[in-house]
């Protein structure tokens, strides 16, 4: 057997070994990869940063778990760009474990706007964020499309109470908010269907601005939508999520993530030329057998 | 009855809503809003079944002693555990007895299975015995100890500091590493079979490449600053291209399947009988 | 980080690896991981439905009832019409009586597929026929600065996309054989939807890759909070825990290396 032949038929564990091997390495050992933005992101951050202190934007927290990796740093960006701000935040959840990583991230984020920070130049205070103030939480419910169409109607009526129990009315900020019109825009994080839903249920009907975040697995499907001007913007996966931070001038875990991701890639690039190279001489050599 | 009732409610409410669509008045918005709350309701109770169906299928692996059926007490103690989070809050800065309440309730639930999966008398009856004296020291210690409460119509249960970390430490890193598997498959995948076999197949790779190239540093500037401009030309042109047409044909697949199903002709959906 | 966020965060570390051992072989903390996730993520939903979707859209609904008239004195009785339907849906798993849940299915199937058809044909279909008819820049045929065929704005793109978009959508159409010049149009389509999952296979490559570089932030996360001294809370548990865990992984490595060699002796 050559080698060629012993490729062909590597256990694929080796492989498995390689990529942990090289991931963790890249991991380690600590150097910034330049981040060169796109136009899809530049839109969604562009739109943001122009919106005037106590615009209500709306981001849709859509995602499980099993999506977190790409898309809970773009929730992190965005929310805390729209804090330091002073944006209102308007959060829903109508994936399954949707309520659960919004919870997360507003505590989370929450904590790091108790701390003062300096991004792109411009000094923000630390705040308290307080809930019905600063942010709403809708929370969660089935039937997703349904829901997306019962808020352009009014947002109690899927929503009489937000995720904490607390009804709308009595929340200050909801107070003038009735329905899509009071919002800026509307920011969809997601990982399944649900995107589809906002295009055509939300916007299609409502039409208010869209913008997208989605995983790297949805990414390119969503492109016509972005050509015919139905969102505004889209920001794809982990490398979304990197350039929003670089524009927020807040690196967080996508950007640190963007130095392994780029030696994964050169790792599964050998692995397929190295397929390549064995299946092509294979071939040559049965040719050459059988004439 | 049981197969023209359903069709025709599928006919007269898909018709309704169809036409619901372009008309602005307001009683048709007041019919839409009402319909709209009705189903969010039904909703909820249907996906009440998947739980109700996994609850079911974890005691009768344990019932008839399936292959593995110990780990069937674990998925059962992680549902149990997680509904008493959610329905309880503390009120009192130390937990007080909230984790042997915990525990005599699970031991309480351990002897209800094992009574189910007996078939000796003698058995049932020290399992039963047993339900009982964990049932009811649970319920002494739920009434007598103030540290935390029941919640039923209010949602401080969310707020639980153990629901929080269940998700949080056993939800959130299980669910994602499950998915993080993919990766791995996805480099042997890659290796073993994406092959230029054919013309198709190196234009999906070449495509492939470039995207993938995208943000290495080392081509983004200088000479090779072309590959990050093709990527973005090929994602927004080609790309676009064929999935436009994916999209449209999708609508199109829509569109005509909800027609099917309005007008009675597609009928999978009621299953048999 | 205080210690008790310490312990949690090495439970998940630990659940994090077991999950990962599925790598190398089934096993029981895999197993253990599996079966535990199921469980709680069942609970979990328990707890959010009721919380966020009974409660606030039922029972507070009929809370000017009373429970045990079955909230019939309630004035906004009509609520329980639908809870009735809901729960009829749990004759599915009546033999006799699963005809029964056809009818709340009806209601859902029929107001879905009712919303769908004009609000899909709206933005599927339209909105992107409308798109792909949009005027060509003439003016910027070739691009910027004269000639940049990379440009994305330039009618020649323009003209790409609405050329690929048609052909691909020439290539669906299989009420007629792909021969002669409706072929080779169909053919240039695939081509276009070659160029497209190309490039969603290089996003995808890059989605998975990045489900895995969370973990191992994680990890890094839990690592560097074991070292670090810096931490207020910080104190001899936190390493106690770290080695224990390191002790642990070690541990079940060597024994699996040892159950390996032991088969390979016996095999030769």
């Amino acid at each position: 057997m050559n080698i060629f032949d012993k490729l062909m038929k590597l256990d694929r564990r080796w492989i498995f070994l390689l990529l942990a091997i090289v991931c963790v390495w890249s991991y380690l050992v600590p150097f910034d990869i330049p981040i060169m933005t796109e136009p899809e992101s530049e839109a969604i951050y562009s739109f943001i940063d122009s919106l005037p202190p106590g615009d209500i934007v709306f981001i849709a927290i859509d995602y499980d778990p099993n999506n977190l990796a790409e898309l809970h740093p773009m929730t992190y960006a965005i929310v805390e760009h729209c804090w330091r701000k002073k944006l209102k935040v308007i959060f829903s959840a109508l994936s399954q474990n949707g309520p659960g990583m919004a919870d997360q991230a507003i505590r989370d984020i929450s904590d790091s706007l108790l701390v003062d920070k300096v991004y792109n130049g411009v000094e923000f205070k630390g705040r308290e964020i307080v809930r019905g103030v600063d942010y709403c939480f809708l929370g969660y419910k089935p039937y997703y499309a349904l829901i997306i169409l019962g808020m352009g109607q009014d947002f109690r009526l899927p929503f009489p109470n937000d995720y904490y129990g607390t009804p709308l009315d009595s929340l200050p900020m909801m107070r003038n908010v009735i329905n899509y019109d009071q919002v800026s825009c509307v920011i969809d994080l997601s990982g399944g269907n649900i995107t589809d839903a906002w295009i055509s249920y939300g916007q299609g009907r409502f039409n208010f601005p869209l913008a997208l975040g989605l995983t790297g697995v949805m990414t390119s499907q969503y492109y016509p939508y972005l050509g015919s001007g139905q969102v505004f913007g889209i920001m794809g996966g982990l490398l979304g999520a990197a350039q929003y931070e670089e524009m927020a001038d807040n690196p967080g875990r996508a950007k640190e993530g963007m130095r392994i991701q780029f030696f994964a890639h050169l790792v599964i690039i050998f692995f397929i030329v190295i397929g390549n190279i064995g299946f092509f001489m294979t071939r040559r050599q049965k040719k050459k057998e059988v004439s | 009855m049981k197969r023209q009732l359903p069709f025709a409610l599928v006919f007269l409410f898909g018709i309704f809503m169809l036409f619901q669509y372009f008309v602005p008045h307001e009683k048709s918005e007041w019919v839409y809003e009402f319909l709209l709350d009705w189903v969010v309701v039904i909703g909820i109770f249907a996906l009440a079944l998947g739980i109700w169906s996994l609850f079911r299928v974890s005691v009768d692996k344990i019932k008839l002693r399936k292959e593995n059926y110990g780990y069937s007490y674990i998925t059962l103690a992680g549902l149990f555990v997680m509904v008493a989070f959610g329905f309880t809050h503390r009120v009192a800065e130390p937990w007080g007895l909230y984790f042997v309440w915990i525990i005599l309730s699970l031991l309480c639930l351990a002897s209800l299975m094992q009574l189910r999966a007996s078939t000796n008398s003698g058995q049932k009856k020290k399992y039963l015995a047993s339900a009982l004296i964990f049932l009811v020291l649970a319920i002494i210690v739920a009434i007598y100890d103030d540290a935390w409460k029941f919640y039923f119509y209010t949602a401080e249960g969310l707020e639980n500091s153990m629901f929080r970390a269940f998700f949080d430490y056993i939800l959130i890193p299980i669910l994602s590493t499950m998915f993080a598997l993919l990766a791995f498959f996805i480099a042997s995948a890659a290796y073993r079979a994406f092959r230029a076999r054919n013309v198709l197949a190196t234009l999906l790779l070449i495509a492939a490449l470039v995207v993938m190239l995208r943000f290495c540093p080392w081509i983004q500037s200088g000479d090779t600053a072309w590959v990050s401009k093709a990527s973005n030309w090929l994602m927004n042109v080609p790309n676009l291209a064929g999935q436009r047409a994916i999209v449209v044909g999708i609508g199109l697949g829509i569109v005509a399947t909800a027609l099917k199903i309005i007008l009675g002709i597609e009928r999978g959906y009621m299953g048999k009988g | 980080m205080d210690f008790y966020t310490f312990l949690w965060t090495t439970f998940g570390v630990f659940v994090t690896l077991a999950t990962f051992s599925f790598l190398y072989k089934d096993n029981p903390f895999y197993k253990f991981a599996e079966h535990l996730v199921v469980g709680v993520s069942a609970g979990y939903f328990i707890i959010i439905l009721w919380h966020n979707s009974l409660v606030p859209n039922l029972f507070q609904k009929l809370a000017d009832g009373d429970w045990y008239y079955f909230w019939l004195n309630s004035s906004q009785l009509w609520y329980l019409i639908p809870a009735i339907l809901g729960v009829l849906m749990w004759t599915r798993f009546s033999k006799d009586y699963a005809w029964v849940s056809r009818w709340p299915m009806a209601l859902y199937i029929g107001i879905s597929t009712g919303i769908a058809i004009p609000l899909e044909m709206a933005n599927r279909v339209n909105k992107q026929l409308y798109a792909m008819m949009a005027d060509i820049d003439w003016s910027n045929f070739f691009g910027t600065n004269g000639f940049d065929l990379l440009d994305v704005n330039s009618g020649l793109s323009q003209v790409i996309i609405f050329i690929g978009a048609s052909a691909a959508l020439i290539y669906f159409f299989f009420s007629k054989e792909h021969t002669g010049l409706f072929g080779k149009v169909a053919t240039f389509g695939l081509w276009t939807l070659m160029i497209s999952f190309g490039a969603s296979f290089g996003f995808t490559v890059m989605a998975r890759i990045s489900l895995f570089i969370n973990r191992i932030q994680d990890v890094g996360v839990w690592g560097e909070a074991a070292w670090d001294s810096t931490n207020p809370n910080y104190g001899a548990g936190f390493q106690i825990v770290f080695w224990l865990m390191i002790a642990f992984v070690v541990g079940y490595i060597i024994n699996e290396l040892r159950l390996f060699a032991r088969s390979k002796s016996k095999a030769s």
